[in-house]
């Protein structure tokens, strides 16, 4: 046998899983410490004003209370806003709790009652008493789109719409057929099931150890040292295991700077964990509206192009997202013109949520394209194969690879499109209309700069570490697939360590990045092991492998053998035992390097079908069917890949149907801060969700062929089923969550 | 959450004692919505009045006119899965499956399911004003965020909605609450149990200081509704979510004559939402959509929508038509079905 039972490829169950459902894995919040102090966060009632007075009086006198903190009397900490900055924020001034007497949106922290239990310092929290001076707030987009503005600084990572090309206004005035609609998506709530949650351990001359919820170890280690002026000898970061990131674990969040300091203070370990209603006073996708203009000739050939887009952003930085330039990439069209622009509301910084920018865009542009599609009386599918485009038109690249037209046509004949009859309310089932839908998804396959350690040692195990997360996504198994593979070993006899500022050096876990980035560094450090084993098994006495090269050699069952005579082998075990050696070690990095990123646009692709069934009389939406054809180069894990997109798929049907953060803009607060008035779909919402992977092969975007998963999953979703709606019912709903009110009023 | 003492009560005695001497002091029993609104210091009580102990409030029994007696302590599941209710009362079980979850039902008490509050937002943040948690302190929902708001009985103090499934059908069913206090006992009939919110809308109930649900009564007549019923429940997603609008309706027919009817909503007001008049408009009149049309303009007249929810007087007035039509067709709407018949 010169091959093993491949791995890379296989459906492998995830290593962490028996550690997760046995409650084995040990999150951010439930590390233990001796005298642990528990901290709980007080919010501000008010959305913009100043604290005239804060008495913390009987707070402090209540059973168990050890101190509590607000802007009079915290620690120093860094002066200049710059240094609490982070790799991933956008530009302004970060968010700096207890700075000041300033309030800056409701729901931000105020005070930090430290308490020998949790009880404690929440019961203390409400003695609190706190006067404000309020000044005027608006927190509602559709006033203060008025004042949109182009950001002036770009955010890191996020291309600017491209420049206009052609004259979008005059093309699409001349069009034959044309539409021109806005569509707006609800800001919506970052609610993994794990809450945010920081436990310092305090090691002793000034040393800490921090439990973090975050998809950054080093990110959060730069942030803690940087703010609090330690060597970053002396903060450790780790975060082995993370109940859902999803992006609202990118930056570091407040709990992480108030568990710090109050740590540092106290000189004691300290534990600060959000309850379900504050985190609603956090990370959330900010509430988007979006302008669509599109023109085409007689035969859907588009001629314009227009998508401007207005994001709601705080008033200290510029969050920014790609929400526009999908349109400029995603079909052919002589004529465009991108604007981003964003509004600035007294509320916290959005973040990025899933696909941060894509659903948003794409609902607006995808549904566009559906009434493009009935306006010139195509086929939507039709309509898209007449526009597609093999560059990325905004920049002029060529794709490193586009299996789109086979997304289309796989996920069509799963889907059984062609049994559509065209005119909307044409489909019922008794009482129900039927509906079926269809869009288009794209996201970026990105790759980062990432390094990895391979330890190989004498019992034939493997150890391969990286300072990447595994944020619920299948990192473990899919890196412990890549470490078997290459050394030819059991998945068994690898063993993962990720999410350890300590370790090799990695980015943030996001942007679907992960598996391509860390996947490549891994493979490169196993590469080098294989080298190494390789040069002590020609080395031992009587090797068969003496006049061998590289590619006459396997490594198969934790041995090298000759390819041309398997029986002829040596153990890996043998080889690094007769070097004298007790293990060997590679540490390598994987970068996208420089040539192909400037040649090369890298995107995945994904056709979404769904059906929906309604009752037009009361509103009722049941999305009965979903299938989703995915394009993402080399599928390391079809298990853990097809979880990746029915998660995306899931949270879109959520986004089209449910999702909401309800403002009461008179107050300027978020009025359904729980889980039971925000709304996310319940088992019962979710019936068939078919994944396909369509083959792709890519050798451009990765070492390793991975175009990576996370995000392309929710892309499509929503816009799918607005255009099944439409199908359903002759309605076009372009405001979600299309709410029954919404379906019943259009 | 604040600080309290914890008196386990031995006897009903003990309890009713215990909730006299201390207006500080609450009940608790499943804990399922008091524990909730403790963690957001909405309730605040000095003594939590332990029920759980007392065998009395247990068990479901026959009564000797053919009717059931459930007690307070009996959990929402056991209601659910009691086969004599499914027979004589489906109408009940129903609308308890269409509430919460399997977990919540299971803690959840038929006591604590009549004495929930409110899920509106303003109550259940204490930073906002809310004359139901501070009388005086304004209502937030009106002018605010009021989808989910009242649109029949509400007052220009309170326009919360009483959340309740199971509530919805024991008013269709015209049970009786037992109740137990320092004056001794008394039943009150259903639709006497709950309150308008009027200028007192910290009141939820007519409950007396100190006085205790015992048990609810279901008449033995009330099981001739068991052929022709439905509940019907419209939400935002298709489970786990209060209703926007919710019909409880039963009938009884006579060929295609209606010779009794019973019709209740939830969703929409301060209490399970009944009119007699609109079951009358029923009576004796043949069994559909012209006849369900005038019952249902009858039971919603005088709805008064705020900014957000007049959807819901529209939604209401279909969702009263299919529930009645499924009800004549003996169709109940089905609870794994989400499918509405």
């Amino acid at each position: 046998m010169l091959k093993n039972d491949p791995h890379i490829g296989s459906p492998r169950n995830r290593v962490d899983g028996p550690a997760k459902v046995t409650g084995a894995a040990t999150y951010a919040a439930e590390f233990a410490a001796t005298d642990l102090g528990h901290g709980y966060i007080v919010e501000s009632a008010i959305a913009r004003g100043l604290i005239r007075s804060i008495n913390v009086a009987a707070a402090e006198a209540a059973p168990g209370v050890i101190k509590v903190f607000t802007h009079e009397n915290r620690p120093q900490t860094a002066w200049f806003t710059y240094k609490y900055r982070d790799q991933v924020g956008p530009p302004g001034s970060p968010f700096r709790p207890l700075y000041s007497e300033e309030i800056q949106y409701s729901g931000q922290p105020i005070a930090l009652v430290v308490a020998t239990s949790f009880d404690a310092a929440r019961d203390a929290a409400a003695l609190v008493i706190v006067e404000y001076a309020e000044k005027p707030h608006l927190t509602d987009l559709s006033i203060a789109r008025k004042d949109a503005y182009k950001p002036p600084k770009k955010r890191l990572g996020i291309a600017p719409p491209p420049d206009p090309r052609g004259d979008a206004v005059k093309a699409f005035s001349e069009a034959p057929v044309s539409v021109s609609a806005e569509y707006a998506i609800a800001p919506e709530h970052h609610n993994p099931m794990e809450p945010h949650a920081t436990t310092v351990i305090w090691e002793g001359d000034g040393k800490i150890t921090v439990h973090d919820k975050t998809q950054g170890v080093q990110n959060s280690q730069a942030y803690v040292a940087s703010v609090f002026g330690l060597s970053s000898d002396n903060v450790r970061v780790v975060a082995p295991y993370v109940g859902g990131g999803f992006g609202s674990g990118l930056r570091p969040q407040h709990q992480l700077f108030l568990a710090v300091m109050a740590s540092l203070a106290l000189e004691r370990s300290v534990r600060v964990e959000l309850t379900r209603q504050q985190m609603f006073g956090h990370v959330h996708r900010p509430e988007t509206i979006n302008a669509v203009a599109l023109g085409a000739d007689a035969d859907g050939k588009l001629v314009s192009i227009q998508h401007h887009a207005v994001a709601a952003t705080s008033q200290f930085e510029d969050h920014q997202e790609n929400v526009v330039n999908w349109s400029g990439m995603l079909y052919h069209a002589p004529n465009v013109d991108l604007r981003y622009e964003l509004a600035k509301l007294d509320i916290y910084s959005p973040g990025d949520m899933r696909a941060p920018g894509a659903p948003l865009g794409l609902f607006a542009l995808e549904s566009a394209m559906d009434e493009l599609a009935i306006a010139a009386k195509i086929d939507p599918i039709e309509l898209r194969l007449r526009n597609y485009t093999d560059h990325d038109e905004n920049d002029g690249k060529v794709f490193t690879s586009k299996e789109l037209r086979a997304c289309y046509r796989e996920g069509a004949e799963r889907f059984g499109w062609n049994k559509r009859n065209a005119r909307p309310c044409s489909m019922r089932d008794g009482r129900e209309l039927i509906g079926w839908g269809m869009a288009s998804g794209v996201w970026e396959a990105g790759m980062m700069k990432t390094a990895a350690r391979g330890v190989f040692t004498a019992d034939g195990r493997l150890e391969l570490s990286c300072a990447t997360s595994d944020i619920g996504t299948g990192t473990y198994t899919i890196l412990s697939q890549i470490g078997a593979e290459t050394l030819g070993l059991e998945m068994e006899q690898v063993t993962v360590k990720l999410a350890d500022s300590t370790l090799p050096a990695s980015p943030v876990q996001g942007g679907s990045w992960t598996a391509a980035s860390a996947g490549s560094a891994v493979m490169a450090a196993c590469q080098d092991l294989q080298a190494q084993l390789f040069k002590l098994a020609r080395k031992i006495d009587g090797s068969p492998f003496a006049d061998a090269s590289d590619d006459d050699i396997a490594f198969v069952n934790g041995r090298i053998l000759l390819r041309t005579n398997p029986a002829k082998s040596v153990l890996l075990a043998e080889a690094l035992a007769a070097s004298g050696e007790e293990k060997l070690e590679a540490e390598k990095s994987a970068s996208p390097g420089l040539i192909g990123p400037m040649r090369y646009a890298a995107y995945t692709h994904s056709a979404v079908f769904a059906e929906v069934r309604i009752d037009a009389e009361l509103g009722q939406i049941r999305v009965t069917r979903i299938v989703n054809a995915v394009a993402a180069g080399r599928i390391l894990n079809p298990k853990t890949a097809r979880s990746q997109i029915i998660g995306g798929v899931v949270w879109g049907i959520g986004m089209a149907l449910h999702e909401e953060t309800l403002t009461d803009h008179r107050l300027g607060r978020i009025m359904n801060h729980s889980l039971a008035e925000y709304h996310v779909p319940a088992n019962a919402d979710i019936y068939d969700i078919d994944v396909v992977f369509v083959e792709e092969h890519d050798d451009k975007a990765s070492p390793i062929g991975v175009k990576g998963l996370g995000e392309i999953g929710i892309v499509g979703t929503a816009a799918a089923i607005a255009n099944a709606i439409h199908h359903a019912t002759g309605k076009r709903l372009r405001s979600l969550p299309i709410t029954l009110d919404k379906l019943l009023a259009a | 959450m604040n600080r309290f003492s914890y008196h386990r009560a031995e006897t009903l005695a003990d309890a009713i004692s215990h909730l006299r001497s201390n207006p500080a002091a609450a009940i608790i029993a499943g804990g399922t919505n008091l524990v909730d609104l403790m963690k957001y210091e909405v309730e605040r009580p000095g003594e939590l009045v332990d029920l759980t102990r007392l065998d009395e409030l247990r068990g479901i029994s026959e009564t000797p006119d053919g009717g059931m007696r459930i007690g307070a302590l009996v959990p929402n599941s056991d209601v659910a899965y009691d086969e004599r209710i499914a027979k004589l009362y489906p109408l009940l079980t129903h609308a308890v499956l269409a509430g919460a979850t399997p977990q919540l039902r299971n803690a959840a008490t038929t006591g604590g399911n009549l004495n929930q509050r409110t899920r509106c937002y303003y109550f259940n943040d204490v930073a906002t004003p809310c004359n139901k948690r501070e009388p005086g302190s304004g209502c937030g929902a009106i002018g605010g965020v009021n989808r989910i708001h009242a649109i029949l009985g509400a007052s220009d103090q309170c326009i919360a909605t009483h959340p309740s499934d199971m509530c919805v059908a024991l008013s269709a069913l015209d049970a009786t609450v037992e109740v137990a206090g320092p004056d001794g006992e008394r039943r009150i009939s259903f639709r006497e149990y709950h309150r308008l919110p009027g200028d007192e809308p910290q009141r939820d109930n007519t409950l007396r200081q100190g006085e205790i649900v015992v048990a609810v009564t279901l008449a033995g007549e009330a099981s001739y509704f068991a052929e022709n019923y439905t509940y019907l429940k419209l939400r935002d997603r298709l489970s786990y979510a209060f209703a926007l609008v919710s019909v409880a309706a039963a009938l009884q027919l006579d060929g295609g004559r209606i010779a009794a009817a019973r019709l209740a909503l939830g969703g929409v007001s301060h209490m399970p939402w009944r009119k007699p008049d609109a079951e009358n408009a029923l009576v004796g009149m043949a069994a559909g959509e012209e006849t369900f049309t005038r019952a249902a303009d009858i039971l919603l007249a005088g709805a008064q929508p705020h900014e957000h929810n007049a959807f819901k007087v529209d939604l209401a007035r279909r969702a009263i038509v299919r529930a009645l039509t499924q009800a004549a067709a003996a169709t109940p709407q089905s609870l794994s079905d989400k499918r509405i018949a």
